[in-house]
């Protein structure tokens, strides 16, 4: 068995890769469905649009719900306090996704215009609203959330829903939709052709700026806020729970990892290189590319906020000391052993298919094959 | 002391939306191997009808899925959202099973289901089978590790209690995975999927052929979902009588109030067949019973005494007030952790901590509980019996009627006779909503049968919810409904809609 220590900092890593993986993989498909009703102006252009992500919604959507069982099984302080907390931001982000495989699965099932634009509304919001409230959440970390224990380690969040939506939440709120919206015209601009693919050429310029800019303005941001430093703790090896430690703030204190470690800059400059190369590779036919750079973004974006947090999971504002650490909130080495063989067998699995799936399918979705298959596609 | 309306509304929503979801899951299990068969006579075949068979019935697969998927989502969710202390408590645990579903047989299931659809004309016919046999392996490798979580809760093997972390934690990832009881359970679950699937493909094939359409199609669709059917119905009463073994090891309460056994007999039990329970007078108004059979059928056995209701509470009020103890002593241990006394009283105590649990219902201070409360704790450890065994005996009725409907189907299907019985069509068409009655049934008595407790002698349900108001559940719950309910009211029309078209609904005009 691994050393507790160990175990602790790989499932703090391996959160971390569901987290880039659901962007990746999930965000191509919701940057898709925000796009839906601007880039496509008739019904077979949101066919083509839709078809480009047909095969693979699904198979992607399990990013979402790997991440929120893994976070169960490796956290489950974390788990119970951040979602029944959070419990209306959640109960939107459910809501919304509820939309999607229903919206994908019966939008051309019936031939009324009606009918298909309001599944293609649907479709904006189920894919929109998740994509700008993971920001908020991650703003709100950064804020730290109001919680606390009680001696049996019942958790009560003394908040409200609308504190969640203040200035410097929704725009990393921003950061989120717009880095999601760059993986979905990058992903489109290699699937489809013509007039769909200019479209998405500009859609993708416009969220590399809007994703550039609000990253950059959050960046300053959080350098004023008050940062979560551990100033006294057992062992981070040993069993901890969240009650045993001490908790500091001070200005600028979330950029202490990079100011003990200025390598870490690199991860903050690799999400500016994405996001600024995904355009420019676009504009010289370079889509696939341009695919890689914007998730390269995706990656870069997640783990700079990730690092600046650590080892903070869900920090409380209310009661800095309770705050949730990838030491303190983790589930025991039995449990985080068998799970990380777990994971080091099926990740792998899952990556295989999943590229073979895509290979499988790959190729331009055109208006002449929406026509031909109009009964069979979505 | 937590609101008990919170409790209540907490558990309703949480059957609600686990009850919705459970509309779905079964025809996905089912249908996902019918669809296998298909396609394998398909490919072994040549005939093109056995494709049209698979994407037909592969539609209204793909109809039926999508909200498998959507209110799936919501399950994987809500523990943390409104059951966060049953989350902290179990999760080491029960987290497990979950994450390994995910990353395991939902990835698998829902990447294949992709390319069923879209991969026809890119994949080779084997290529295309095998990604239809993925797509119905991980539909049940999925079931195989959520009944493996909700068998955990069944019956709690291979865990122990952490004073530090005030939870309990995994001790035997193979006690948790080769739970006997999970074993029973999904084979028992799984069976009652492939009846439900099978059940689909008879009703709706038996109404083309009273409508005199389709004839060929439908005829050879009969016929295999008369087969699988008839298999499926034998394996889920089998692995029915298999779990029922299984809980009266594990749940003696659980077996007495399905049964309605009150009183303990001497070995072998009789088997009350109909009775009228009444739960306010903890007897039977009357009862019709066969003596010995429930003795032989529960312990397999011809001296093993099975406990009745009484019994079962008298010896539970023990275990409470030993409980108690363990709870004062791991309150006083846990503030003074060089407390030595406190802790050899805990560790004496340490089997009953969750009987203890069960007084934080009436009072949070211990020291302050009355022979009253105990009492009243020990008599809530059985579920209301009057509700038990008449769902359970719903559900074993129908389990026994889709035995013998299968079975006629099966036979003259068999002598190529099946078009005249239209008495057998109409029978077919009218059961369809029958195998759902069943499983809705059969997880009542799952889970209503396992209260007072969430896991089962460890952990009871009113400790289990989320700090919420009472108010913001009922808000929720008000959501889930309403919005599940348009969600089904649609799929139920366009389910109806492809059902009516038939396999012409698959041509290109």
């Amino acid at each position: 068995m691994l050393d507790y220590y160990t175990l602790k900092l790989i499932w703090w890593l391996l959160v971390g890769v569901l987290l880039i993986g659901f962007a990746i993989m999930d965000g191509h498909d919701m940057g898709v469905g925000v796009l839906l009703p601007f880039l496509g102006r008739n019904d077979t252009e949101r066919r083509v649009l839709i078809n480009t992500v047909a095969p693979h919604w699904d198979g992607n959507q399990v990013w979402f719900v790997t991440a929120g069982g893994a976070i169960f099984a490796a956290w489950p302080f974390v788990y119970a306090t951040a979602f029944s907390g959070l419990y209306w931001a959640l109960l939107l982000v459910l809501f919304a996704l509820f939309f999607r495989p229903v919206g994908f699965e019966y939008r051309s099932k019936m031939p009324a215009a009606s009918w298909r634009a309001s599944w293609d509304w649907a479709l904006f919001a189920g894919s929109a609203v998740p994509a700008l409230v993971f920001g908020v959440a991650f703003g709100n970390l950064f804020l730290g959330v109001p919680f606390h224990l009680d001696d049996t380690m019942r958790s009560f969040y003394t908040g409200s829903f609308w504190a969640l939506l203040n200035p410097f939440a929704l725009l990393c709120g921003a950061v989120s939709l717009s880095l999601l919206t760059l993986q979905g015209a990058t992903f489109l601009m290699h699937r489809t052709e013509g007039e769909l693919q200019q479209r998405a050429r500009t859609a993708s310029r416009w969220a590399s700026i809007v994703l550039l800019i609000s990253f950059s303005a959050a960046g300053v941001w959080v350098a004023q806020l008050n940062g979560f430093q551990i100033v006294r703790m057992p062992d981070p090896g040993s069993v901890l729970s969240p009650l045993m430690k001490d908790v500091a703030q001070q200005p600028g204190g979330w950029f202490a990892n990079y100011r003990a470690q200025p390598l870490l800059w690199v991860i903050p400059a690799l999400a500016y290189l994405g996001a600024g190369l995904a355009p420019l590779l676009q504009a010289r036919g370079r889509t696939l590319c341009a695919f890689a750079g914007s998730s390269v973004a995706c990656l870069a974006v997640i783990l700079t906020a990730g690092v600046a947090l650590f080892p903070f999971v869900l920090p409380s504002s209310s009661h800095p000391a309770m705050s949730l650490t990838a030491w303190d909130a983790a589930s025991s080495q039995v449990t985080l052993n068998v799970m990380f063989w777990v994971a080091l067998i099926f990740t792998p699995i899952v990556l295989a298919y999943t590229a073979w799936a895509y290979r499988v399918m790959r190729g331009k979705v055109t208006e002449d094959f929406i026509r031909a298959n109009d009964k069979t596609v979505y | 002391m937590i609101d008990s309306s919170l409790v209540d509304l907490s558990r309703l929503q949480f059957a609600a939306t686990a009850m919705y979801h459970f509309l779905f899951v079964p025809l996905t299990l089912g249908l996902s191997w019918l669809l296998v068969i298909m396609e394998a006579a398909y490919v072994m075949s040549g005939k093109p009808i056995y494709r049209e068979m698979t994407k037909f019935w592969g539609k209204l697969f793909g109809i039926n899925f999508a909200l498998g998927v959507t209110t799936g989502l919501t399950m994987e969710f809500q523990f943390g959202s409104n059951w966060a202390y049953y989350s902290h408590y179990v999760g080491d645990i029960f987290g497990a099973p979950l994450a390994i579903e995910g990353l395991m047989a939902f990835f698998l299931e829902s990447t294949m289901f992709g390319l069923f659809f879209f991969g026809w004309n890119r994949l080779s016919k084997v290529g295309h089978l095998t990604v239809t046999t993925l797509l119905a392996l991980g539909t049940n490798l999925s079931a195989i590790l959520i009944l493996i979580a909700n068998g955990w809760m069944q019956d709690p093997v291979g865990a122990v209690f952490n004073p530090v972390t005030m939870r309990m934690e995994l001790e035997s990832f193979s006690a948790l995975i080769f739970n006997p009881v999970a074993q029973s359970k999904f084979v028992h679950t799984v069976s009652a999927g492939y009846v439900t699937g099978s059940m689909f493909v008879l009703a709706i094939s038996a109404w083309y052929l009273l409508k005199g359409r389709h004839i060929e199609f439908a005829k050879r669709s009969f016929r295999i979902a008369a087969a699988f059917g008839l298999a499926s119905a034998a394996s889920v009463i089998v692995l029915g009588d298999e779990s029922g073994y299984a809980v009266s090891e594990s749940q003696q309460s659980k077996l007495a109030a399905i049964e309605a056994m009150w009183e303990t007999e001497p070995a072998p039990a009789a088997l009350n067949l109909v009775a009228w329970p009444n739960d306010a007078a903890s007897r039977n108004d009357w009862a019709i019973s066969l003596p010995y059979a429930l003795g032989l059928i529960a312990t397999r056995s011809t001296d093993k005494v099975l406990p009745g209701i009484h019994d079962i509470r008298a010896k539970n009020r023990e275990r409470i007030v030993s409980g108690r103890e363990a709870v004062l002593a791991l309150e006083s241990w846990r503030k003074n952790p060089q407390d030595k006394a406190a802790e050899a009283t805990f560790r004496k105590h340490q089997a009953d901590l969750g009987f203890g649990l069960l007084l934080k219902r009436y009072t949070n201070d211990l020291n302050a509980v009355t022979p009253a409360m105990i009492d009243e704790a020990a008599h809530t450890t059985v579920p209301n019996v009057f509700a038990m065994f008449w769902s359970f005996r719903l559900m074993v009725g129908l389990g026994f009627s889709f035995l013998l409907l299968f079975g006629l189907a099966f036979w003259y299907s068999a002598k190529r006779t099946i078009t005249e019985k239209r008495w057998l069509l109409r029978w077919a068409l009218w059961w369809l909503p029958m195998p759902w009655i069943a499983a809705e049934a059969g997880w009542f008595v799952a889970e209503y049968g396992r209260q007072p407790w969430t896991v089962y002698g460890m952990l009871p349900t009113h400790l289990s919810v989320s700090s919420h108001s009472a108010g913001a559940v009922m808000g929720s719950l008000a959501g889930f409904v309403g919005f599940y309910t348009v969600l089904l009211v649609v799929e139920l029309y366009l389910m109806f809609k492809y059902a009516r078209l038939g396999p012409t609904s698959l041509q290109q005009a």
